[in-house]
């Protein structure tokens, strides 16, 4: 089953084309890799499949009406806002908002969804505390859980690990891995390219607003490409252990 | 939760009829209420019911309004320096009154000056719109908003600078100061509908406001409709702070101070501090109005005078405590 189709997409900004004709379809059960340099484009790509950037092209996303795409797609932006000091599980409750009808209480499957992804991102102990008392990566986390609260088929997450330890990192990824597997599919864009061949099932990489590559981590992560896109060079090998991934040296 | 609603609403209640028993006329508090309620005919009843009540009145609704304008504001911009005046709804109201005051036009007929008012809110809140465009953040209302009030203010001197007289210039400056002294229920039903409809707008913008919690895009991508939610506050601040204003003048730091101390009590959550503060400011404004007439009962103490006394310690008063917390 598709769960979002793009073709075309194009994204100008103040005359300046920041994507150009990028197409990608996207199953159930995906964990997509979005990697890239910096302005790469993978932020444009993520917010304009989302109707938050006006673009050109077809979108299956955007052509549902706001309130049902709120209900299939989820969005974790890379600011880590947190405006005011609300306790965690109000932030976390804050992606139930799709599901609510204006001005309605929580119900039992609200509550009961609020209380799972807690306890999936480690964060049932924290609950009462002040979300913006937390540490970064912990504000990290509460916001993964708010998107996993918002229980969609679809999450786009733009550098949802960046800050987080190691350890913490890991889990979000296999949280993410198991999302997958449960059907639903993320889009989640990585500067640790370790990560992304380990954890995700499919690699989409973007240089300078195209689309240069979209398959399994092997195929895309080739040693010509690294150099042309990154202009680093690397060490790949499927091991024992899972695939390992460690970038070496700076070629250019 | 439950239990800060009822003590608001407790406050409220008795701070209404501390505002009915108090005044220079000096009656006991049985005799006031039944003069108000029963109605004799006599002075008692038209001391209560032509001043004291459309007293206690202005300043539930005003306080209340103001209040919720301020923590409506507060959340659109997730910034708790905002005031229901950033977007210069008053300042253009302000304007309208004293340009009204200045003509002739206030003394022409008893809702000359009111009118006037809520002529120059709207005015000034078209201004805004089309400076800040069809779309766009909330950046663009803020400049949009500063650029008109700091020309309503201008323009306002300006006419003081050519009051003909030191008499219509004070007129127009204790007009300023804001008051709820001397008005009529003319007044009350001039500002009641205007009140009560930005009330409404401004109460359905709960869940959007939670939603801003987490940042413009985010909330956008939770189904809010941003241009939507920016235009239903735009109206809702420009309905209760233009009626307010054109009915008691400026009336300022309610708007900012309640807010800001009811937050923690509400657990910070935008929405349950919009009703939290319609309720204390219609509390702190019943007070501060209380206090005017306790304080100096023979000179006209304004009402804005001592909301400004008040409101400008106990904000230093936050900061530091803002200070503490951080460091």
């Amino acid at each position: 089953m598709s769960l979002l189709s793009v073709s075309n997409l194009s994204v100008k900004l103040r005359d300046r084309p920041v994507l150009c004709d990028v197409s990608f379809e996207v199953k159930a059960g995906e964990l997509i890799g979005l990697i890239g340099p910096n302005g790469a484009g993978k932020t444009t790509l993520m917010r304009a499949t989302l109707g938050l950037l006006p673009s050109t092209g077809a979108n299956s996303l955007t052509d549902m009406p706001e309130a049902e795409r709120a209900r299939h797609a989820a969005w974790m932006p890379q600011a880590r806002e947190i405006a005011w000091p609300v306790s965690v599980e109000t932030v976390v409750m804050l992606g139930r908002i799709p599901h609510l009808a204006s001005g309605k209480k929580p119900s039992e499957t609200d509550l009961e969804r609020v209380n799972d992804v807690l306890a999936q991102m480690e964060l049932t102990d924290m609950r009462h505390r002040a979300a913006t008392r937390l540490s970064g990566g912990e504000q990290a986390r509460v916001l993964i859980a708010r998107v996993l609260a918002q229980d969609t088929p679809l999450v786009l997450a733009d550098e949802p690990v960046a800050g987080l330890d190691p350890a913490h990192q890991i889990a979000a990824m296999q949280t993410f891995a198991g999302l997958a597997q449960e059907g639903k599919s993320l889009i989640v864009s990585l500067h640790d390219l370790g990560l992304a061949a380990r954890h995700c099932s499919r690699l989409i990489l973007l240089k300078q607003g195209r689309l240069v590559a979209d398959g399994a981590a092997e195929t895309v992560l080739t040693s010509e490409r690294l150099a042309d896109v990154f202009g680093i060079s690397a060490w790949f090998q499927k091991t024992d252990q899972g695939p390992v991934y460690q970038p070496l040296e700076v070629i250019r | 939760m439950m239990r800060l609603f009822l003590l608001l609403s407790l406050a409220v209640c008795a701070l209404f009829f501390g505002s009915l028993v108090v005044g220079p006329a000096g009656l006991g508090f049985g005799e006031s209420i039944s003069a108000l309620i029963i109605g004799d005919g006599g002075p008692l009843t038209l001391v209560m019911r032509e001043i004291r009540l459309p007293r206690a009145l202005l300043a539930v609704i005003i306080g209340a309004s103001l209040g919720l304008a301020g923590a409506a504001m507060q959340g659109y911009l997730r910034n708790p320096l905002a005031e229901p005046g950033l977007i210069g709804v008053s300042g253009s109201a302000a304007f309208g009154a004293v340009l009204a005051i200045h003509t002739g036009f206030a003394g022409a007929f008893a809702l000359g000056l009111p009118l006037a008012a809520l002529a120059g809110a709207l005015a000034g809140v078209m201004l805004v719109m089309v400076l800040a465009g069809p779309r766009g953040g909330s950046l663009t209302l803020i400049l949009a908003g500063i650029a008109v009030s700091a020309l309503a203010a201008a323009l306002t001197s300006l006419v003081l600078n050519l009051s003909p007289n030191p008499f219509a210039a004070n007129e127009i400056v204790f007009w300023m100061m804001g008051s709820l002294a001397d008005r009529s229920m003319t007044h009350v039903w001039l500002a009641l509908p205007f009140i009560t409809l930005g009330m409404i707008v401004l109460s359905r913008l709960s869940r959007d406001l939670d939603a801003l919690t987490l940042g413009e895009d985010a909330a956008q991508a939770m189904g809010i409709r941003l241009n939507r939610l920016r235009l239903m506050l735009v109206a809702g601040v420009t309905c209760v702070v233009g009626a307010g204003t054109a009915v008691a003048g400026a009336i300022g730091f309610v708007g900012l101070v309640v807010p800001h101390i009811l937050r923690p009590m509400v657990g910070a959550r935008p929405s349950r501090l919009l009703w939290a503060s319609a309720l204390g400011g219609a509390a702190m404004v019943l007070l501060a109005d209380i206090a005017v007439r306790i304080i100096l009962p023979a000179r006209d103490l304004k009402l804005g005078v001592l909301t400004a006394l008040v409101g400008a310690p106990l904000f230093l008063h936050l900061i530091l405590k803002l200070r503490r917390g951080r460091l």
